[in-house]
């Protein structure tokens, strides 16, 4: 059987492997640093909130592991690093979290585009949140371009979720006969 | 009948549930913004923070770096040519200008001396390199690669070759922030260099120009007309370029004229950049006053002053 199925999610009635603790902290780590790269012009302007899309993810699928005291924290971090107002990420992703894990069982009844369209009003709200908190300490709006953002990770949805699914999918076993 | 409530035993013990959890962290996160907007205690954090960030931070740079590396190098041979000789004809028209800089600063000092007024003093600037800009959609500020180790101190001033690019706001060990002129309510003092007159250019935040504020209608300014800084403040020298007004609304209902100015240094564009040292523009020192008496009072009498 040609490997075209590793491209697609899991199907509901698939058994999936536990989780690894390890994957979910590289996965967070990979999106902070992601978020962290410096980028200029058109780059910063279609770049999503990495880290927002990856806790997202595993607010849904993993809420017992990834709930809103972690999302907090990873907030905090992201503000340090982005050298913002400190706690307006924090907040942000911690109503995130709080969300997803409202609205989870929701979101995974839905196929994958359609999921990625509620994902991208649960971004942009979390965005939402970082405009109304800035514009409340006396920033000026943004440009409409503010909003380009969370739809690309919206998008990117569909991606995310085949990536960080890839290592609960079962390995076929080496013993089996092999179809060349 | 009474019906008891009966609650099933606690099979899973998950923690508060995620709404506490939600309100306890909210509660929190609004103390902290509270906080860091309004006193600042958490700048020191920062600092710290930003000292272990610094080489991480510069690691992510490297992909960046890398493409524009390849891309300089590959550049072709015709487009060098032309910005090589488009150089040249440049410097050979700031030649004369050049030239007689030291006569006319000679003569500036003389003629200072000679009217009792203090030296302009032209102290030391650092060229630096910018590495971003901001990540921040909310605010326009640059990182340049200078920090504390090279001497920068926050409130220094910034400009490139074309005129003032902005201010350091925060330093670093090695790196330092510069918050630019457009950045929302950022000031600069101006003086309209045809007429003179002195007024203040604030920034109006990304996207949008700066505007001078607080000009009666009848000022005199004209669209075109250039705005040098006015080194009144203490923070930017006298004389350096900023920017060129747009356009003047005059509405004879508003108390103030709208001028929109846009600025002349490549603000979000320049990739090169000059810190001046701390001494460039120093203001007089305020008069002493008289020391007020420790004694206590006696009656009801009011402090003489």
């Amino acid at each position: 059987m040609p490997q075209l199925s590793t491209f697609a999610p899991a199907r509901p009635e698939e058994i999936l492997l536990p989780v690894q603790p390890w994957f979910v902290l590289l996965s967070l780590l990979v999106g902070l640093l992601l978020n962290l790269v410096p980028a200029g012009g058109l780059t910063q302007t279609l770049r999503p909130d990495f880290l927002a899309l990856v806790l997202l993810y595993w607010c849904i699928r993993e809420p017992r592991m990834i709930s809103v005291g972690i999302a907090w924290c990873l907030g905090l971090l992201m503000d340090v690093g982005d050298a913002t107002v400190f706690g307006q990420h924090a907040l942000a992703y911690a109503v995130l979290a709080y969300a997803a894990e409202y609205l989870r069982r929701r979101v995974l009844r839905f196929p994958l585009w359609q999921q990625a369209a509620q994902v991208a009003i649960l971004l942009l709200f979390c965005s939402a949140l970082v405009l109304v908190v800035r514009v409340v300490g006396g920033a000026p709006m943004p440009r409409w371009t503010y909003v380009v953002g969370p739809l690309v990770g919206a998008l990117l949805w569909p991606i995310v979720t085949v990536l960080l699914q890839a290592p609960q999918r079962p390995r076929r076993s080496k013993n089996r006969a092999v179809v060349p | 009948m009474r019906h008891i409530p009966v609650d099933p035993p606690p099979f899973f013990h998950r923690g508060p549930a995620p709404a506490a959890r939600l309100a306890f962290f909210a509660l929190v996160s609004v103390a902290l913004l509270f906080t860091d907007t309004r006193y600042r205690y958490l700048e020191s954090v920062r600092h710290a923070v930003g000292a272990v960030l610094y080489p991480v931070q510069r690691v992510l740079e490297l992909p960046a770096d890398a493409v524009l590396y390849v891309g300089s190098y590959l550049a072709s041979n015709r487009a060098l040519v032309v910005e090589n000789r488009e150089l040249k004809d440049r410097l050979l028209a700031q030649a004369p200008a050049v030239q007689s800089y030291q006569n006319l600063e000679q003569e500036n000092a003389r003629l200072r001396a000679l009217i009792e007024v203090g030296a302009r003093f032209a102290g030391a600037a650092t060229p630096a390199e910018v590495l971003y800009s901001g990540r921040d959609p909310f605010t326009q500020k640059l990182f340049v690669d200078k920090g504390e180790s090279s001497g920068v101190q926050a409130g220094q001033a910034v400009i490139d070759e074309a005129g003032v690019v902005g201010q350091v706001t925060r330093v670093f060990p090695s790196m330092a922030e510069v918050t630019l002129v457009t950045d929302k309510d950022q000031a600069v003092p101006v003086k309209i260099e045809r007429s003179g007159l002195r007024s203040v250019m604030y920034g109006s935040g990304g996207g949008r120009l700066p505007e001078l504020r607080f000009l009666s209608p009848n000022a005199e300014v004209r669209a075109g007309d250039k705005l040098v800084t006015s080194g009144i403040d203490g923070t930017y020298p006298a004389g350096l370029a900023v920017a060129q007004v747009v356009s003047v609304e005059r509405d004879p209902g508003q108390i103030f004229a709208r001028v929109l100015c846009s600025p002349l240094a490549g603000v979000d564009r320049s990739a090169e950049i000059l810190i001046l040292g701390a001494a460039a523009a120093s203001a007089p020192p305020r008069p002493e006053e008289a020391p007020e008496s420790d004694a206590p009072r006696r009656g009801r009498g009011k402090r003489r002053p």
